[in-house]
């Protein structure tokens, strides 16, 4: 019996040959996935081409849910709405903050890394737009916050985006394990294009019911928030309203008043 | 303290499992526990040390005070800046309201210390005695009061006796009747009816702009005031702002674009235009604004006790406390306008006796 078959033997040479295995399976794998390619490597002048390279991307990264001619499909788990019509905007919103490709179904996209460049993230936005016209991203004029009004902003926001995202824009819940995002630390384009899609529950705000300028206000008073702007007397707590005051009352307050009546009852040594 | 003021009264039968009766009878007063002197009782340099602690904490006091002064003008207003740990926060009220705790808070911790380290502590019993007067001192009041009676004739002229009563009863009234109609006047149909009439215009709350039906797109909200109460209010027979307020908290409405092909109730289909529909946006339970309204569910949830409405189905309640569907206002289009085709069928916002 040669020294290679007394080895095969071996208890060891399972876990080594299962090593081995998941090693090549893990290699080959990673050398042939299909990549979204790199930036600019296939940047090209035209639009058409432009076209076809979102559409390449959104046949690799978006068509399982969405449809191959993003028509929208249903299924339990590969249900996505139909992209005719959403514009370049909402394809800004949706990839440029993270939110699609989903990673996993559920009841909303949560905001998460994000996984194309901007490059690509056009390109996907052109081909969109290719099937049929819909919002377009802003132009910088509406979202350089130049001249725009911050109490106007807040009149509106108080009346259109408070009950929802809370008064200081910190987020609230909604039904069934869905909830309003807070609003802290978002570009002003993709606030400016989530006011004019409306993506997932949210409603839309197109440009007759807040004009771009009302939008422009809106996201001046959103950033004034971020800068402190609403913020006076001491700490926010989060400013998510009377549950993190209470916490902080009945936790660390009530804490110190005990801590006082024991000392105020011990007597002197 | 003497044992018959505090003594436990006899009981009424013995105890049936105590075998021996003679130790169950009463409790022993204990009495109190010996007294120790503290330190500062007996050393007169542990008093002498508790002493400049509790000047130490007046003098921290005294300081909190002035500083507090000093920084209420000297400090800027919009000072912001980050502590570690807790993080960026407007420094100005935090250094006033960390001032304004010391001084208060070093003046009681100072009386408290005092108190229990410098002045007595030796334990003392307050006595209790019966509240009720003597039978002599009883007795003599009641002859009083019956002597007064009978001086004042009362007994003999039971007609004087009625009147006296009559006036003091009748009294109540100059003091009543302003109380009772300083409430205010009766609500009327006040809570019935809003402002809300046929060809009024729909308005964009707040800038008060009116509203061309084909101005909505697919799953667009407005919140809506009717016209004349936003905007732009300060001509001639502009309202009040007192005005403003109630229509606000009565006639503020939500107008949503749905597919019509969604849209389940045929009347919530008549009542709208395309698709377009308004309802009140004063919730049927206790009155807060609805209008979290979920664009794919198309549900519309109220944040103060998540009453949920179905936005398909003429606003019916599917979750929650309250019991009624949001009231629908009838709209239509008049000159390219959104206006209301009529006031609200029923009263809105939240129940009330007469309506149960």
């Amino acid at each position: 019996m040669s020294k290679l078959a007394a080895y095969r033997r071996s208890p060891i040479a399972l876990i080594v040959l299962l090593f081995l295995g998941l090693t090549f399976t893990g290699t080959a794998y990673a050398a042939l996935q299909p990549t979204a390619p790199a930036d600019g490597a296939v940047a090209s002048a035209t639009a058409s081409d432009d076209v076809e390279e979102g559409k390449k991307l959104f046949l690799a990264n978006c068509a399982s849910c969405h449809g191959t001619n993003a028509e929208g499909k249903t299924g339990i788990n590969t249900a996505g709405p139909s992209l005719v019509g959403v514009g370049s905007a909402a394809v800004d919103f949706q990839v440029g903050t993270g939110r699609m490709p989903m990673a996993a179904p559920g009841v909303q996209a949560a905001e998460k890394p994000v996984v194309f460049t901007d490059k690509e993230i056009e390109q996907l936005g052109i081909f969109i737009d290719s099937l049929g016209p819909g919002p377009q991203v802003p132009d910088a004029q509406y979202i350089d916050l130049v001249n725009a009004d911050i109490a106007n902003g807040g009149k509106i926001f108080r009346t259109n985006c408070a009950m929802c995202h809370n008064s200081s824009a910190q987020g609230g819940a909604l039904t069934r394990g869905k909830f309003a995002p807070d609003l802290m630390n978002v570009e002003p384009k993709h606030l400016y294009e989530a006011m004019l899609t409306g993506p997932q529950s949210m409603p839309v705000f197109n440009d007759h019911t807040i004009t771009p300028q009302e939008k422009e206000d809106v996201i001046a008073f959103i950033k004034n928030i971020e800068e402190g702007g609403n913020d006076f007397g001491g700490h926010t707590l989060g400013s998510v309203g009377p549950a993190g005051d209470a916490l902080f009352i009945w936790t660390i307050g009530i804490g110190l008043l005990i801590a006082a009546a024991i000392w105020l009852g011990r007597k002197a040594a | 303290m003497t044992d018959d003021q505090l003594a436990v009264p006899e009981p009424h039968s013995t105890p049936a499992s105590t075998g021996d009766a003679d130790t169950i009878d009463r409790f022993q007063d204990p009495g109190l526990p010996a007294h120790r002197p503290r330190r500062a009782d007996v050393d007169e340099k542990a008093a002498k040390r508790a002493e400049h602690q509790v000047s130490f904490m007046f003098t921290l006091s005294i300081l909190a005070s002035l500083a507090f002064a000093i920084c209420y003008f000297a400090v800027d207003p919009n000072l912001r800046g980050r502590l570690i740990i807790i993080g960026p926060m407007n420094l100005y009220h935090l250094i006033l309201g960390l001032t304004m705790a010391a001084s208060l808070l070093f003046i009681g911790l100072g009386a408290v210390h005092w108190a229990k380290t410098l002045m007595p502590d030796t334990e003392v019993a307050e006595e209790r005695h019966l509240q009720a007067s003597d039978q002599a001192a009883r007795d003599e009041a009641a002859g009083i009061l019956s002597q007064g009676f009978r001086d004042s004739q009362l007994d003999r002229r039971p007609v004087l006796l009625a009147l006296t009563g009559g006036a003091l009863a009748l009294f109540a009234i100059p003091v009543a009747l302003p109380t009772i109609f300083g409430l205010g006047p009766l609500p009327g149909d006040a809570l019935e009816t809003t402002v809300w009439k046929r060809g009024m215009r729909l308005m964009i709350d707040p800038s008060g702009t009116p509203i061309r039906p084909e101005h909505l797109t697919q799953g667009s909200v407005i919140h809506v005031m009717p016209e004349g109460f936003v905007g732009d209010t300060h001509g001639e027979d502009a309202p009040s702002a007192l005005e403003i307020m109630e229509v606000k908290a009565t006639a503020s409405v939500l107008l949503v674009k749905l597919n019509p092909g969604d849209i389940q109730s045929q009347k919530q289909l008549d009542w709208g235009v395309d698709g377009i529909v308004a309802y009140s946006k004063i919730c049927t339970h206790v009155g807060c604004p609805v209008a979290l309204y979920e664009r794919q569910t198309h549900h519309l949830l109220c944040p103060c006790h998540q009453s949920t409405f179905d936005m398909t189905d003429d606003c019916k309640v599917i979750f929650g406390p309250a019991k009624r569907p949001l009231p629908q206002l009838p709209i239509m289009v008049e000159n390219g306008y959104l206006v209301a085709a009529d006031g609200f069928a029923e009263p809105v916002g939240p129940s009330y006796w007469e309506r149960g």
